[in-house]
């Protein structure tokens, strides 16, 4: 109806060429709502909350480590750091998780090629059973250790009978941190193979590749950053692992102390700077960690993790 | 309710995807608008509905300005391309959701909410699926299970983004016709967006042809097939094949040889002749007649393809013929446009 | 002796075990895998069940339901679906913050919030337990109000809300990240509010992956040591987690005890992986197969 009244050109104040830029905008803007986003005092509102839980519960305690650490100066830092027990806790942390570390290596290889190269009766079952030990709390997988092998275990005594101890030594320290970082290499790499199939594999042996061939040359490459990411989770939980590792060491001093137990004993000594301050490597390498993730995602962030939901 | 745009302008980071838009669309039409990707035609569709906002001009529903209104204001029901259905509800509740979301001072009983909802999939033609799930259904009743949702908040105006786009032929076809009847019983002002030119042309009453964010052209089907407004809806819009021509004094010249005076009005120089396969006729005249050598024949229906290749460029024309004719021996050929649209080039 | 049965199976006049494949390997690698789960994980674990069931029934239900074990579990439990709750809301919000809006730092910020997964339990334990004592930094601003977490079931809650909170919102942020934008737009023309829209349209389309994270979260929280121990102030009866009485019958030498509740707590563990495998089967269901 309007359409016959009104001939287009004298539509009149729409009709006038819209000033430049904000002014013509800005009073419009403020009725028109966007469908799928909030008003901007709403979106600072949420962004500023979401920021204060993060800080009151991640950046906080983060910051107050490496605050309480250098509290007393350098110099007993330092000096915490060279202290010969606190040495053989970090050689001790580091063999044990040398152990660790390339045993589930190996094992999430093998699983991951086992479980998303092939199709067969049980797998989703297996999978299961392979993220158990993320749900046991490392008490529980301390004391099965402690059960097995301990004075009173089935394989204890006739072990030490032979000289080999486990509980309260190293292997039963190795053994629970194996239990808790058995999922983390398979988990990263399950999912990542089986979206990428067995095409690739395939080609690489109608070519003439052998098994081991398309292994290396094919799929190693393209899980290789799945492969970093799962290392240095399952690294970073080896290192820092308290639960289990506290059941199974017995707390011997500079022999069976590993870095997160001696930063217990520390702080049970009320020697808080030092407690801190070997606690302050432990958070320098949560950061490392962090920011090898960070950095993976941002440069491989395509392959590294599956699209969820197709 | 009819819609006027005036002027719409819009940019998506400073690129225009819209430049300066009129259309007039008269209440109860079926308007198509149609276009290559790129067009402007979603574009000017989500300014419609209010899910964009224009970088300048304006949107009036009836004698309205609707510009400033949000898309929850506008009344609008819009049918998503896919079907944007929500998941976690069942079909029924599908459709009951625009109702449920009123406040408390519109929203009708739910016993009237309800049985609304039911109505509406009687109308789409699905009254046995209230109960099932998106998922749990085909293409083609997802989608009208999408326009029963929309038509549940009685909108002034019924927007569709390429509603066949992703169903299969089959019921593509079925469903044209199906929207097309269900347009003449309720009578809602109806835009849909096509990249499709047989689905523009079949269902609607009027054809907007858009290309790089302008409109070329507005018009009953017909007007758009057979008097193109330019080069580029001839090209869009069903086959035809261009030739290369100079216009001097009206008289069209391909190559040296002149085919008349078929370009009266137009100004001297460089232009596109376009033609459509059918609109050229076998003639054994060479006078005025587009003479070439037979590159290729092909069967296409109940048709016979001919290629013709022409001048020294060897530009190629389509040409139909009945499949009866004899395919003649000798490899150059004259035929004789009957129909034909002249563009300056440029 | 699986991978010996299974190209007898594959020749295919038994039912197929496995689909035939051209890669090798697959006998030696799922032998191994079975072979290495079954020595650090399965027999363990069995030799703790073996155990708990060698004690008897009557001997294992006093042990179990012995009033200073139930107030660990309980504690254990209760404070778990507390930190879980609260990171359930939390971590919905930091995830739709994440995907949803660009601010400065984002990047550092979603950086920071695998912290608890790199961060020594330990080390987060006294961190959390010197922020929140009474003379800490926050904790300090907090005893004037009536308000002591550290030393308290609350600070339990606060370690186990530390020890969850990248479970939630790393289940949500990528489910948020694919959710179709177009569905939102629908919303809005039907005239539903922004509020209406995330409550109704969103939040439910949210809700198995909110679920997931929520269990993932409270699984964890439940068998949590480290980071609980230093805060909790471990008084018997209030704030004494149950992973902690196991270590304390364990230094009583007491393993019958140690055995029988933490038979318990991995029977809990069970539980929260079937919950788990269950949310996703029924989401799965419920909104199809690319839900």
């Amino acid at each position: 109806m309007r359409r016959n009244v009104e001939p287009v050109a004298s539509a009149a104040p729409l009709d006038r060429p819209a000033k430049s830029g904000l002014e013509a905008r800005d009073p419009a803007r403020r009725r028109w709502q966007a469908p799928t986003g909030e008003r901007p005092a709403v979106r600072r509102l949420l962004i500023a909350a979401a920021l204060a839980f993060l800080g009151f519960v991640l950046v906080l305690p983060l910051v107050l480590v490496f605050v309480e650490a250098l509290k007393g100066g350098v110099g007993v830092y330092l000096a915490a750091l060279a202290d010969p027990d606190a040495l053989a806790a970090i050689r001790l942390t580091l063999l044990v998780s040398a152990i660790a570390v390339p045993a589930n290596l190996v094992f999430g290889l093998c699983a991951a090629w086992a479980i998303a190269k092939f199709d067969f009766v049980g797998k989703s079952f297996l999978i299961t059973l392979i993220d158990l030990p993320f749900s046991v709390s490392p008490v529980v997988a301390g004391l099965v250790f402690v059960l097995i092998f301990g004075s009173q275990g089935a394989l204890g005594p006739w072990l030490s009978d032979h000289g080999i101890d486990v509980v309260f030594a190293v292997p039963g320290i190795a053994l629970a941190t194996i239990f808790v970082t058995f999922p983390f290499v398979a988990r990263e790499l399950i999912p990542l193979m089986q979206e990428q199939g067995t095409g690739d594999e395939e080609a690489a042996i109608s070519l003439g590749a052998s098994g081991l061939q398309a292994f290396r040359l094919v799929t190693l490459p393209n899980v290789r950053w799945a492969l970093l990411y799962g290392v240095l989770l399952c690294n970073a939980r080896a290192m820092g692992e308290f639960g289990a590792v506290s059941v199974v060491s017995g707390h011997i001093r500079g022999v069976t102390d590993t870095m997160p137990l001696h930063v217990e004993i520390l702080y049970n000594e009320y020697a808080f700077p030092a407690a801190f301050a070997v606690a302050s490597l432990l958070a320098l390498l949560a950061l490392a960690t962090l920011l090898l993730k960070s950095l993976l995602e941002w440069r491989h962030g395509g392959g590294l993790k599956p699209r969820r939901g197709h | 309710m009819d819609i006027s745009i005036r002027r719409l302008r819009k940019e998506f980071d400073r690129y225009p995807a819209l430049h300066g838009v009129s259309l007039d669309i008269a209440s109860g039409e079926l308007l198509a608008l149609l276009g290559p990707s790129g067009s402007g035609k979603t574009t000017l569709l989500r300014l419609i509905a209010g899910l964009e906002f224009p970088t300048s001009g304006a949107v009036f529903f009836g004698a309205e300005d609707a510009s400033q209104k949000s898309v929850r204001e506008r009344n609008v029901g819009f049918v998503f391309q896919h079907y944007a259905l929500f998941r976690h509800m069942s079909v029924a509740d599908n459709i009951a959701f625009g109702l449920r979301v009123r406040d408390r001072a519109t929203r009708p009983p739910e016993d009237v909410i309800r049985r609304r909802a039911a109505e509406l999939l009687e109308l789409v033609q699905l009254p046995q699926i209230g109960n099932r799930f998106p998922h749990q259904l085909s293409g083609g009743q997802r989608q009208r299970v999408a326009l029963a949702r929309a038509l549940a908040i009685e909108p002034q105006v019924l927007l569709l983004d390429e509603p066949f786009g992703a169903l299969d032929a089959k019921v593509r076809k079925e469903l044209r016709r199906w929207l097309r009847e269900l347009h003449e019983r309720t009578g809602h002002t109806t835009v849909f967006v096509t990249h499709d030119q047989e689905e523009a042309m079949e269902m609607s009453d009027r054809v907007v042809v858009m290309g790089q964010g302008r409109i070329e052209q507005v018009g009953a089907p017909d007007e758009i097939y057979d008097r193109p407004a330019s080069a580029f809806v001839h090209g869009f819009i069903g086959d035809s094949s261009a030739l290369s021509v100079t216009v001097d004094r009206g008289e069209v010249f391909l190559g040296r040889r002149s085919l008349g005076p078929l370009a009266a009005g137009l100004p001297d120089g460089p232009a596109r002749m376009l033609l459509r396969p059918h609109d050229l006729e076998l003639t054994a005249q060479s006078a005025g007649a587009i003479a070439g050598r037979i590159a290729a024949v092909r069967r296409h229906g109940g048709a016979r393809m001919i290629e013709l290749e022409v001048g020294d460029k060897g530009e190629r024309l389509e040409v139909a013929v009945p499949a009866s004719t004899p395919i003649c021996p000798e490899p150059v050929q004259a035929f004789r446009p009957l129909r034909w649209q002249i563009y300056p080039a440029g | 002796m699986t991978a010996a049965l299974l190209p007898r199976f594959a020749a295919g006049t038994l039912p197929r075990l496995r689909q035939p494949s051209v890669l090798p390997g697959f006998g030696l690698t799922l032998g191994f895998t079975l072979l290495y789960l079954s020595a650090v994980v399965l027999v363990p674990l069995g030799a703790l069940v073996a155990k708990a069931a060698g004690l008897g029934i009557s001997d294992f239900a006093a042990l179990a339901t012995d009033p200073r074990t139930l107030a660990a579990l309980r504690l254990s439990f209760l404070a778990a679906l507390a930190a879980a709750s609260i990171n359930a809301v939390f971590g919905v919000l930091v995830a739709w913050v994440l995907v949803r809006y660009d601010f400065p730092l984002r990047r550092v910020v979603d950086a920071v919030i695998d912290l608890p997964f790199a961060l020594p339990t330990a080390v987060a334990g006294i961190a959390l337990t010197a922020l929140y004592a009474p003379n800490g930094w926050v904790g300090q601003y907090l005893a004037p109000l009536g308000l002591k977490i550290a030393y308290t079931p609350l600070g339990v809650v606060a370690a186990l809300t530390f020890v969850g909170l990248p479970f939630v919102v790393r289940t949500v942020e990528p489910v948020l990240r694919d959710l179709d934008r177009d569905v939102e737009e629908a919303a809005a023309t039907l005239g539903a509010s922004r509020r209406q829209t995330v409550f109704r349209v969103v939040l439910p389309a949210l809700l198995p992956s909110i679920l997931t994270g929520f269990a993932l979260a409270l699984a964890r929280a439940v068998g949590e040591y480290g980071s609980v121990i230093f805060i909790a102030g471990n008084i018997p009866y209030v704030s004494e987690i149950a992973p902690l009485l196991i270590v304390i019958r364990l230094e009583e030498y007491d393993y019958a005890a140690a055995t029988a509740l933490a038979a318990e707590m991995l029977g809990i563990a069970f539980l929260m992986l079937l919950t788990i495998n269950l949310i996703q089967a029924v989401g799965r269901r419920r909104l199809g197969r690319h839900a």
